[in-house]
């Protein structure tokens, strides 16, 4: 008897240190959390190289693009431990560097010789400095990225589709340069049966949840002239929000929403993009330079059949920008790995690699090579893009300018609620309020 | 009961009258489980098919839907593809057939198996607190019962939002934010107002003379609680715990706003299942397929007491 | 005493049998119900009280270490007079009101119709069920693809009973029809429901009285206005009751179907809600809502139910 229960106490000794042992034999691991997106796929194959160079295993968090702010955000205000490099929007790192979610990697750049001279500029101070223009940094430039179009080249070079809009239009048909460029093209493909199949002109933002909308409707915006604010007073958006030129392109963005898009497209964002665009419903297609190496590579309207331009122009030349940066969170219990992560994504030789997987470097080795325009069809338009990117507002309380933005662009847009002045009146007393009790105004 | 066969009484129905009930009935029934066998039906189709306009009926049937669920996978380009070595399994020739690499297993397993801890555990508890409470309310004289009783149904009035305001607050200064654990006494509490209500409507049936006797024999109360009562309650019990493991089953608010990646369920994780670009319309419905069919089986099996449970026991067939 | 209860004195050991046989009933009854009791006040009461107190503060749930000021009635009376809250309400109002009719209609129909027991009657009963079993998240996601103009069953299906065009309308875009898509998709999942309650209400209904109007020459008409709804009436409110707290508390369902747009006509106070608490973090201020939404439905459920008791009595 007493035999059995000395036996019995050693198993059970055995099986608590087996259990026990893996927490105390440290495997190291770090877990990374970005979007569920094709880039993301192509850093895992990437950071393959780190696991081999550091023995440091990798564990990753991706969440769709629709719920990533509400997730991760919840995550760092909850002081969560999940996530010990997070790669976070460019949006979030005023309300990051502020309330101390993310690690001030200021210290760690010096240590480490990284500079961010190696960096494009406008990446640096898109994802990585808070406050904007000030040498504070909080994030590595990671995913560079802005608003660009896909076309499908193929039904632009058919003949008689050429010879239709020459006659209509009396111009070639081409990639369009101006926003009234484009709207004439989408109305020419709008309704078109080409192939036996319904198509139609173009496919915008619209999604009212997360971001969509504005992130769609603020490259016609930035065109057409509209600010933030004005550039000699900060926070003084009257008159620059809702000046006549902003209300008329906001208009705008409504008629081509009414005019030449898809049916069933009133709250849709980049998946729903990709869809339409692959289906072969749309001629044109507004998303993020992104998505473009996985459409180039499709079976069915990649390679010769898709052709990409920059945002087109029209008073002004803007595109939104896109992209994240990589931080370290500071709840995280994994501090060295993760700086460790983020010196060898700093690489020449890695940047290289992750734009050959896929993933769009904002390193110089990288984008100022004299290669680089030819190494993808979209990379000299990546190039063009990022110089003329602007930015939504990054500041803490950037989550509550964005949902009255959201609120107030959708309901006139897409629920023909009031008119565009309107909208945009509402919109300033909105962001008004937002700052007022932020104590800002 | 002679009745001529024409009349439409409401006590007999006529041949007739029962003919076209029938029909209307099951034409509803067709029309209502539409819905469900198209989503079905999807799990079946290939990406691009579940998206084809106008929408398919006929296809071609791929378990590619299932795959994607189950892997992550990353597109490669094809000078990789042809470097590696051949694919070893039927699913890995499938995924290497449309250019792709499989990465991995998905978060799928875990999260199903979350949704079984959470919802068996919760429902463990709250039928073991609901079964004693529901006795004590049946067969003492508790002061103020009433009240008691419209206050535990009272707490399932609040808006579940309007819950996780101060519950996200409490988690996160306990770090109780996702964790099986929190998630678990968070159902609980939601779930023993739904157990003390049905619970005490089946101990009520249970007639008093039967403890009474046992007493009388000198078992204790409390001998007579675990002997006598509780095996003639079984069913009602077996009952009530499949309607709170339902209720875990499906919640979505809680789970959302309190879970981020350990203690995720599967409500959370279906409706964002993306795939190459766009939602991956047959993993997602593959995913939800599989996670209706725990819960169809409990609907065959509780087809008689269903009524009972949705209506907090105050309607008994 | 008997051998049973002989053996049972004898196996309990000396200590514990003392113990047990020395508790009340009435000490019994409290160990019992305590449990429960203290596990609600945990997790429902305190709680209640916390977000009590938030609701006077400017407390943001992002900013922990910011200062907390007390601010009185002041959310309250930003909550009240915000005309974004009054239109979300308007917006619950009209999915509650309109899929309860319908759920009613539907539901009652199907029962009166399944009462007839004829042959099959239970398996098609079954199929019914089903969607009422399903989550509501989950059903909100799948009926967007259902519901795409262009891929989605739905629209085909109309142009095939009525021969429209089925890109020429979409039910979630689109400013009308939106508020109606989510009345039909709640209709969908809960007419079982309605359904089931309101057959048990009709098989309560013995038939020796249907029996003695028949008797008595009673049209079919006249019995049912007379006999069966009456009879019906307290298991159609308390479905009513049931069904009317589940929808005002709606949100995985709306949430995933359309997001409360286009623009905000199906943005449901809960979804209001949620977006006030947890995306703009403003603890305070949705805290007061919550109060609010909760008085609301607690004291509309009370007035209800002191009337049902009333039919009840009848």
């Amino acid at each position: 008897m007493i035999q059995k229960i000395r036996a019995l106490g050693a198993a059970a000794v055995v099986v608590a240190s087996c259990l026990g042992g893996q927490a105390v034999a440290q495997t190291k691991q770090l877990t990374l959390c970005w979007a569920a997106w094709d880039p993301a796929n192509a850093l895992v194959e990437l950071s393959k190289d780190f696991t081999a160079k550091s023995g440091v295993q990798m564990k990753y968090e991706f969440v769709p693009w629709t719920s990533y702010a509400d997730r991760f955000l919840n995550e760092l205000n909850s002081k969560g431990k999940l996530c010990d490099v997070i790669i976070g929007d460019s949006q979030w790192i005023g309300g990051a560097a502020e309330n101390g979610h993310y690690v001030k990697l200021n210290d760690f750049f010096a240590k480490e010789k990284i500079s961010m001279d190696d960096f494009m500029p406008a990446t640096v101070v898109g994802y990585s400095e808070w406050p904007k223009n000030t040498p504070n940094y909080w994030a590595l430039p990671a995913m560079g990225d802005a608003i660009g179009w896909t076309y499908r080249k193929d039904w632009f070079a058919r003949p008689e589709i050429q010879a239709e809009f020459k006659k209509k239009y009396g111009r070639d048909l081409a990639p369009p340069e101006t926003y009234d460029q484009l709207k004439e093209i989408a109305e020419f493909f709008q309704g078109k049966e080409i192939d036996g199949k319904k198509v139609y002109g173009a496919y915008i933002y619209t999604e009212r949840g997360s971001e969509g909308i504005t992130m769609g409707v603020t490259n016609v915006l930035y065109d057409w002239g509209f600010q933030y604010e004005n550039p000699k007073k900060a926070y003084q958006m009257e008159g620059f929000v809702n000046s006549p030129d902003a209300v008329k392109g906001l208009e705008f963005y409504k008629s081509l929403y009414k005019c030449c898009t898809a049916p069933g497209m009133s709250n849709a964002y980049m998946s729903e993009g990709l869809d339409a665009f692959k289906s072969g419903q749309v001629a044109m297609q507004m998303n993020f330079f992104a998505f473009f190496p996985g459409l180039y590579k499709d079976p069915n309207v990649g390679g010769d059949k898709i052709g990409f331009f920059v945002n087109p122009k029209q008073k002004y030349h803007f595109t939104q920008l896109g992209g994240q940066g990589i931080s370290v969170v500071s709840y995280s219990e994994h501090r060295d790995d993760a700086l460790a992560y983020i010196k060898w994504f700093a690489q020449p030789d890695v940047q290289k690699k992750w734009w050959a997987l896929g993933g769009y470097s904002c390193h110089k080795a990288v984008l100022n090579d004299p290669g680089f325009p030819k190494s993808a069809p979209f990379a000299a338009d990546f190039l063009k893009s990022m110089d003329i990117v602007k930015d939504f507002w990054a500041e803490p309380s950037y989550a509550e300018l964005l949902l009255d933005m959201q609120k107030r662009v959708h309901d006139y847009v897409v629920a023909d609620k009031g008119t565009a002045q309107e909208a945009l009146d509402l919109l300033v007393k909105d962001w008004q309020k937002v700052f007022k009790e932020d104590g800002k105004i | 009961m002679s009745m001529p066969s024409s009349a439409h009484s409401v006590a007999e129905p006529s041949q007739w009258s029962k003919r076209l009930a029938s029909l209307i009935v099951a034409t509803y029934a067709i029309v209502t489980i539409l819905p469900l066998l198209w989503i079905f039906l999807t799990g079946f189709k290939t990406p691009p098919d579940s998206i084809a306009y106008p929408p398919k009926i006929l296809f071609e049937p791929s378990v590619e839907g299932y795959v994607n669920l189950f892997t992550t996978r990353s597109r490669q380009t094809p000078e990789f593809l042809a470097s590696l070595p051949p694919p070893q399994t039927w699913y890995e020739r499938l995924v290497r057939s449309r250019n792709m690499v499989i990465g991995g297993p998905s978060k799928v397993v875990p999260r199903f198996l979350n949704s079984m801890v959470i919802g068996f555990g919760s429902t463990f508890l709250a039928v073991c607190f609901g079964t004693i409470a529901a006795y004590a309310f049946s067969r003492f004289r508790v002061p103020l019962a009433d009240d008691l009783l419209f206050f535990i149904l009272s707490t399932r009035m609040m808006p579940p939002i309007a819950v996780a305001i101060p519950i996200y607050l409490m988690f996160r200064n306990l770090g109780l934010t996702d964790t099986k654990l929190g998630m678990i006494l968070l159902y609980t509490a939601v779930n023993v107002s739904l157990a003390v209500w049905l619970l005490k409507g089946f101990i009520d049936e249970i007639p008093r003379e039967y403890e009474e006797a046992a007493m009388v024999d000198g078992y204790t109360r409390l001998q007579a609680f675990f002997k006598v009562v509780l095996p003639q309650a079984t069913t009602g019990i077996a009952a009530t715990a499949i309607f709170c493991l339902i209720f875990a089953w499906n919640e979505y608010a809680f789970a959302v706003l309190l879970t981020s990646g350990e203690a995720q369920t599967m409500p959370p994780f279906i409706p964002f299942i993306i795939g190459e670009g766009g939602q991956d319309w047959p993993a997602v419905a593959a995913a939800t397929t599989l996670f209706f069919i725990p819960i169809l089986c409990f609907t065959i099996l509780l087809r008689r007491h269903l009524l009972r449970g949705i209506t907090f026991g105050a309607v008994r067939k | 005493m008997s051998a049973l209860a002989e053996q049972t004195v004898a196996r309990t050991p000396r200590r514990l049998a003392l113990r047990f046989r020395g508790m009340s009933d009435r000490a019994i009854a409290w160990l019992f119900i305590a449990p429960t009791v203290l596990l609600l006040l945990a997790i429902n009461i305190f709680p209640l009280l916390w977000t009590i107190q938030l609701s006077f503060t400017n407390y943001r749930a992002n900013r922990p270490n910011a200062p907390i000021r007390y601010l009185g009635l002041d959310n309250y009376r930003d909550v009240l007079t915000d005309p974004e809250v009054w239109h979300a309400m308007q917006a619950t109002a009209h999915f509650v009101l309109w899929s309860i009719a319908l759920e009613l209609v539907l539901g009652f129909g199907l029962a009166l119709l399944i009462n007839r027991r004829f042959r099959g009657h239970s398996f098609w009963t079954t199929i019914i069920l089903l969607p009422m079993m399903l989550s509501p998240a989950v059903v909100g996601n799948f009926w967007t693809f259902l519901l795409q103009p262009q891929s989605g069953l739905f629209n085909s299906a109309i142009a095939l009973l009525t021969g429209v065009d089925p890109s020429s309308f979409q039910m979630i875009g689109d400013v009308r029809l939106a508020p109606w898509s989510i009345i039909m998709v709640d209709t969908w999942m809960w007419t079982p429901y309605v359904m089931l309650i309101c057959l048990a209400g009709l098989r309560s209904i013995p038939d020796y009285i249907y029996e003695a109007a028949e008797v008595d020459r009673a049209s079919p008409w006249r019995q049912f206005w007379s006999i069966t709804l009456p009879m019906v009436m307290p298991f159609l409110m308390l479905a009513i009751l049931f069904r009317a707290i589940e929808n005002f508390k709606m949100f995985d369902m709306v949430n995933l179907l359309t997001s409360g747009g286009p623009g905000s006509t199906t943005e449901v106070a809960s979804i209001t809600l949620k977006r006030e608490a947890f995306e703009k973090w403003r603890t305070g201020y949705s805290s007061a809502l919550a109060i609010i939404l909760f008085v609301t439905v607690f004291g509309v459920a009370n007035i209800y139910v002191r009337a049902l008791n009333r039919v009840k009595q009848r």
